[in-house]
């Protein structure tokens, strides 16, 4: 009874600080769909990242050759991919100055190799965020740039790709929970296959933050293997209990 | 096998007739090594495995310094170079990858083994008479390996490393007198800057690794060997470095992956985990006492819960010397401490609020209540007769 008590008030003291965990978040990320097997999408993503991020966005740790892991040729690479270099072995940056870039945008457009892994928060995964995030821009008269949105309030950056998605607005409150996007002018392309196109591109901002994810993942399983069999001989082999070797 | 053995054993006399090699090794270690703990069993296992991953991080980091660069100035892309030639590592460098996430994972398992070993020096009382000597040189390598890995958690210069350094750093300079001093000679600057990057790769390479295995070859008594608890280790590990190398942000945290920028602090400024409940601690005392101001108290508070674990040998009066001989008051508040020490630690990752800080202020009493009042309740305690293991 005694013993069962003090269980009882020890579980309760470590259970306490996970309680006070609900902090106020007001943002609910979409999930991004895995594509990260899909090299197709792969593809597509990074077609659309050369083709509209790299204008002003680097990737300066991602070299074009090692696209070669989804499945472009070195070819194709150097015929379809390659807007601002001439070495296939060069990393992506981008031709505009980082002093241009200032002046014009207020900031410089950040390096994006490892995006999807810096914005991984409490509030999900960083693959979650940017899909979100490149969603919810809506039309609003007040920034400069003519946009704004709803994951990151006043970004300075606008929305590149809205002749896809057209133009949203915003109805409520932003920082209210009755807020809601509507979409006013349809772009190109419809709803379903704007989220298709992002989500693509997420895919492959997610491969280029950790091209050696897959490689590690499979040599991973290769290396457990090994130690289980390991272990089992040394199970076997070796019964009896810890020994204990004294230095004289 | 014994022809191997005999061979070996002709090679060890062979070198020792011309140098006094195992004499050296013999007394290097013997201070501590006399005395080892009778009773050993599967906790003992823990500072064994913690010597095979400080091993492990010894040779991984000598790969990592081949590619590191600790220099903060920007490539042409806007990116200090420290934080690219870690991101090249991870890219460029053939097995870079891995080689970074074993030292990464590494710093953490290697911590969590130091705090089970030292979990375990109190279940067994091993601390006392006549082992203060070897328990102290243990704390040393404690703080050694706090100190290391504070350092070297700098060298990526993501925004954690930056502004987890500008805060302790700045911890330091509310200590009296020489705080000041001490601080701008630690950053070599009147900032975190190139010149504290320079000097803590050096700290982080050099000096303290060479430190620790000092302190290591005179702390060890004996070593438990056996290949079947080392493997299943290893594919603990194993299991965390391929399929989840950042541990959910607990091993590489997640705001990391963004260059550190002094103009732009973070909203939540956590250090890793391992030091987290000290920095709950140092949060939380929010009083000031006797003239002195809340922050010192705070400073001084840190910097206590860390070294006091070296009192106990003095501290702890029980007879016991396993956790099943000991009375019931030690096993009741080593159990709060417990619950304290993981309470403050994960409270430390998190944003404060009046909640959380009410919280914290508790866990920091039984904290140190834990510690000050042992000689007191230790001694009230009634041990069980000499039953069960260990008492052989």
């Amino acid at each position: 009874m005694n013993k069962l008590f003090i269980r009882q008030i020890l579980i309760a003291l470590l259970v306490m600080p996970f309680s006070a965990m609900a902090v106020g978040i007001d943002i609910q990320l979409d999930r991004a769909p895995d594509r990260s097997h899909d090299q197709a999408a792969l593809q597509h993503g990074a077609r659309v990242f050369t083709k509209y991020c790299l204008t002003c966005h680097s990737a300066s740790f991602m070299r074009y050759n090692r696209l070669r892991d989804i499945g472009f040729t070195e070819q194709q690479i150097k015929d379809e991919l390659m807007y601002a270099t001439e070495k296939i072995g060069e990393p992506m940056k981008v031709v505009m100055r980082r002093a241009d870039a200032q002046r014009w945008f207020g900031v410089v457009p950040p390096d994006h190799s490892v995006t999807v892994r810096a914005r991984t928060s409490a509030l999900g995964p960083g693959e979650d965020w940017i899909y979100t995030y490149l969603r919810s821009f809506y039309r609003d008269p007040m920034r400069p740039s003519g946009w704004n949105n709803l994951v990151f309030q006043n970004v300075a950056m606008h929305h590149v790709l809205w002749e896809f998605q057209g133009e949203q607005v915003l109805e409520g409150d932003p920082s209210g929970k009755t807020h809601k996007l509507k979409l006013v002018t349809p772009g190109k392309l419809s709803p379903a296959e704007y989220d298709n196109l992002v989500a693509d591109l997420v895919a492959y901002l997610k491969y280029m933050s950790e091209p050696s994810a897959g490689p590690r993942k499979e040599v991973g399983i290769y290396v457990l293997i090994a130690l289980f069999v390991l272990l089992a001989f040394a199970i076997v082999l070796k019964p009896g209990f810890i020994k204990l070797e004294k230095r004289p | 096998m014994s022809i191997a053995n005999t061979k070996l054993g002709g090679l060890v006399a062979w070198i020792d007739e011309r140098t006094p090699l195992t004499a050296t090794w013999k007394s290097a270690t013997r201070l501590a090594g006399y005395y080892a703990p009778k009773n050993v069993t599967f906790w003992y296992l823990f500072g064994t495995l913690a010597i095979v991953v400080l091993v492990s991080q010894l040779i991984t980091g000598i790969f990592l310094t081949m590619h590191y660069k600790p220099n903060t100035s920007l490539n042409e892309s806007g990116i200090p170079l420290a934080f690219a030639s870690v991101e090249y590592i991870m890219r460029d460098v053939p097995w870079g990858w891995l080689i970074r996430y074993l030292h990464s994972t590494g710093a953490s398992v290697l911590l969590i083994l130091v705090y089970l070993h030292m979990f375990r020096s109190i279940l067994f009382s091993v601390y006392q008479k006549p082992r203060e000597l070897t328990w102290l040189l243990g704390m040393a390598i404690f703080i050694g390996l706090a100190a290391q890995t504070f350092v070297g958690y700098l060298m990526p210069w993501g925004q954690l490393s930056f502004w987890a350094a500008q805060v302790i750093i700045n911890a330091f300079s509310q200590l009296p007198f020489l705080g000041q001093d001490f601080t701008i000679w630690l950053r070599g600057d009147y900032v975190v800057s190139d010149a504290t990057l320079n000097r803590f790769f050096s700290f982080h390479v050099i000096a303290f690794p060479a430190a620790l295995l000092w302190l290591l070859i005179h702390h060890v008594p004996h070593t438990v060997k056996d290949i079947r608890y080392f493997l299943a280790f290893l594919i603990v590990c194993v299991a965390v470095i391929f399929f989840r190398p950042e541990a959910g942000g607990y091993f590489l945290e997640y705001n990391n992956f963004t260059q550190a920028n002094p103009l732009q602090t973070p909203q939540h400024i956590a250090p890793l985990w391992y030091f987290t409940s000290y920095y709950s601690i140092l949060r939380s005392i929010t009083y000031p006492l006797f003239g002195i101001d809340a922050k010192l108290w705070g400073v001084l508070g840190m910097f206590a819960s860390m070294l006091i674990f070296a009192l106990l040998p003095w501290l702890d009066k029980s007879s016991g010397k396993t956790i099943r001989q000991k009375g019931p008051i030690f096993k009741l508040a080593l159990a709060l401490f417990v619950v304290a020490f993981a309470a403050l630690s994960y409270l430390g990752t998190v944003p404060t609020d009046p909640q959380r800080l009410l919280l914290a202020q508790i866990c920091t009493f039984i904290y140190f209540a834990f510690f000050l009042l042992m000689p007191i309740y230790s001694r009230m305690d009634k041990p069980r007769s000499n039953e069960g293991r260990g008492a052989r």
